[in-house]
């Protein structure tokens, strides 16, 4: 009864998602493009899908994932358990958080796994790139890139340094790497950002933040609590852009590993391929 | 009667096999959250599940909702986006394309769940610290007004996404000025409206706005003649990210003025 309870009440919810969109696209169908649809019943039937799944995946999230996942955030990160005492000492050096650490990475990365919305974006820069870009390898890489965010993100928390620190050299280092990264790449690393905060991801992170800002002496959650979100958005685009890097350096490698193969170019290494470098290496006999 | 590759490919392809086919891809996806979860609460903490068998049917739930996501892109929300995207341009109206993205991103965020979670703590939060008065209709009012800035900017940000796309510009200068402009901000904001700011961010690109809005970035890029769908189709989640950032810190300026 309480699953039935909570199938209808998501339904509602999804469908009420849904509803300003395509009332939207009704209104722009019938008021200026004034043309139908191809497809439209395959289209109508594939929207229905799509929120069937989400209502089964969200229902399914509720019923296995969020109370056992939030419960053992909170247990975790409760001293009893990481001290054996029931109150954080207030000299615990950041190392004996060690589970902690562990556990958001490992979290960050299955939750990233199994996000939807990522799932969407893989499919379809696989299709943009005729299979050049591999739907699992792009989401390892962004799982890698949330994996890694939020640890450090936890650490964060733990030691009390200040966000912006961490934020501004996390953009930073993005500034260098879309100067070096392929072109092809850098679009899809940003979006990549945005898409890991969504359905799975962010209810659990946020339980352990909370718990962490709680437990620890001198954190607030109000403030403290919030700032895993904002590391799960930077850290994939770093990944994203270093997993072109390591391809595109691979493959140059084996091209170069050829016969009469054209000399590597000089962009696997420190510097960046210029036209003159590339009539420089071509020129030379 | 024999085994060759003709005939195996028949068999993947029989009504009877292939959503368990579809089925796998899911599993893969998700065995490796579950055996975080299960790897913590049986060897770390130590305890037994508490609710096994709620815990298999929610399993069974996720894999089925995850399987019939996959299948609907597909068929609806992927050809829906592109197949837009086409006649917008076709129609030829730069006009129309932008009131479009504005529309579409403006109308998915003003009512997502999500969003409405945040904008209510939001209103706890600045009424604590004393920046809005105590009254119920005065957090009614700031949080009903946030909504409606971050609905604003996600509008924005796809209005200009496509612009973008028409035009060709780079994307990753408009990205990184945009970031320039939060860190330059954010010393500036009051403290309260910064966690706020850098989380409706994140609440902004809900599930089902995410593979409509890259399905018309993609769409446009590939039907306006000199854009590459892989350079110039994406971006626009990027921007529907960065700009309720900036909107939210700017509002909070606006509101409170300068805070030390």
């Amino acid at each position: 009864m309480a699953t039935l309870t909570l199938l209808l009440t998501t339904l509602l919810a999804t469908f009420t998602d849904l509803v300003p969109i395509v009332a939207v696209m009704i209104g722009f169908q019938v008021l200026v493009l004034r043309q139908p649809i191809l497809n439209g019943r395959r289209i109508a039937i594939g929207i229905l899908y799509t929120l069937i799944g989400l209502v089964f995946f969200i229902v399914g999230l509720e019923k296995a994932l969020f109370p056992v996942g939030e419960l053992m955030a909170k247990q975790l990160s409760d001293p009893h358990f990481l001290f054996g005492v029931a109150e954080t000492p207030a000299d615990a050096p950041w190392w004996s958080y060690g589970w902690i650490y562990l556990f958001a990475a490992l979290i960050g990365f299955s939750t990233t796994l199994a996000e939807p919305a990522l799932l969407a974006v893989a499919i379809k820069a696989s299709e943009v790139s005729f299979g050049a870009i591999k739907p699992f390898h792009l989401r390892v890489a962004v799982a890698l890139g949330v994996a890694i965010g939020i640890a450090l993100g936890t650490f964060r928390i733990v030691t009390g340094t200040p966000l912006s620190y961490y934020i501004i050299a996390g953009y930073l280092v993005v500034v260098i790497q879309t100067y070096y990264a392929p072109k092809l790449i850098i679009a899809l690393a940003y979006d990549s950002g945005g898409v890991t905060t969504s359905t799975v991801t962010v209810p659990l992170v946020a339980a352990l933040g909370l718990g962490l800002a709680a437990t620890i002496p001198g954190r607030n959650p109000a403030l403290d609590g919030f700032g895993l979100i904002a590391f799960a958005s930077l850290f994939p685009m770093m990944t994203v852009m270093g997993y072109a890097q390591l391809v595109e350096c691979l493959s140059m490698r084996a091209i170069s590993r050829r016969k009469n193969a054209p000399p590597l170019p000089k962009r696997c290494g420190l510097g960046r391929r210029t036209k003159s470098n590339e009539s420089k290496t071509g020129d030379s006999p | 009667m024999s085994f060759d590759n003709k005939n195996i490919r028949a068999l993947y392809r029989s009504p009877l096999i292939l959503p368990f086919l579809w089925m796998r891809d899911a599993v893969r996806d998700l065995l490796p959250i579950i055996g975080v979860i299960g790897f913590f609460q049986l060897f770390v903490l130590q305890k037994p599940f508490p609710d096994l068998g709620e815990m298999l049917s929610g399993v069974l739930m996720l894999v089925l909702g995850l399987t019939f996501f996959v299948r609907g892109l597909e068929m609806g929300l992927f050809p829906l986006g592109e197949s837009l995207a086409y006649a917008l341009v076709r129609k030829g109206n730069l006009f129309w394309l932008l009131a479009f993205a504005f529309a579409m991103g403006f109308s998915t965020t003003v009512a997502e769940p999500a969003l409405i979670a945040i904008a209510g703590k939001a209103a706890e939060v600045a009424s604590v610290a004393k920046l809005i008065g105590p009254g119920e209709a005065e957090k009614m009012t700031y949080a009903t007004h946030l909504r409606y800035v971050v609905a604003f900017s996600v509008g924005i940000a796809l209005l200009f996404g496509a612009l973008r796309i028409v035009r060709g510009w780079p994307v990753h200068y408009l990205i990184i000025g945009g970031y320039c402009v939060v860190t330059l901000l954010t010393p500036f904001a009051p403290a309260e409206i910064i966690g706020v700011a850098y989380d409706s961010g994140g609440v902004t690109t809900s599930t089902v706005t995410v593979p409509l809005t890259a399905a018309l970035g993609v769409g446009l890029a590939s039907t306006i003649h000199g854009r590459n769908p892989m350079v110039d189709g994406f971006g626009l989640i990027a921007f529907a990210s960065l700009t309720p950032i900036v909107f939210v810190m700017g509002y909070g300026l606006f509101l409170f003025g300068i805070q030390g």
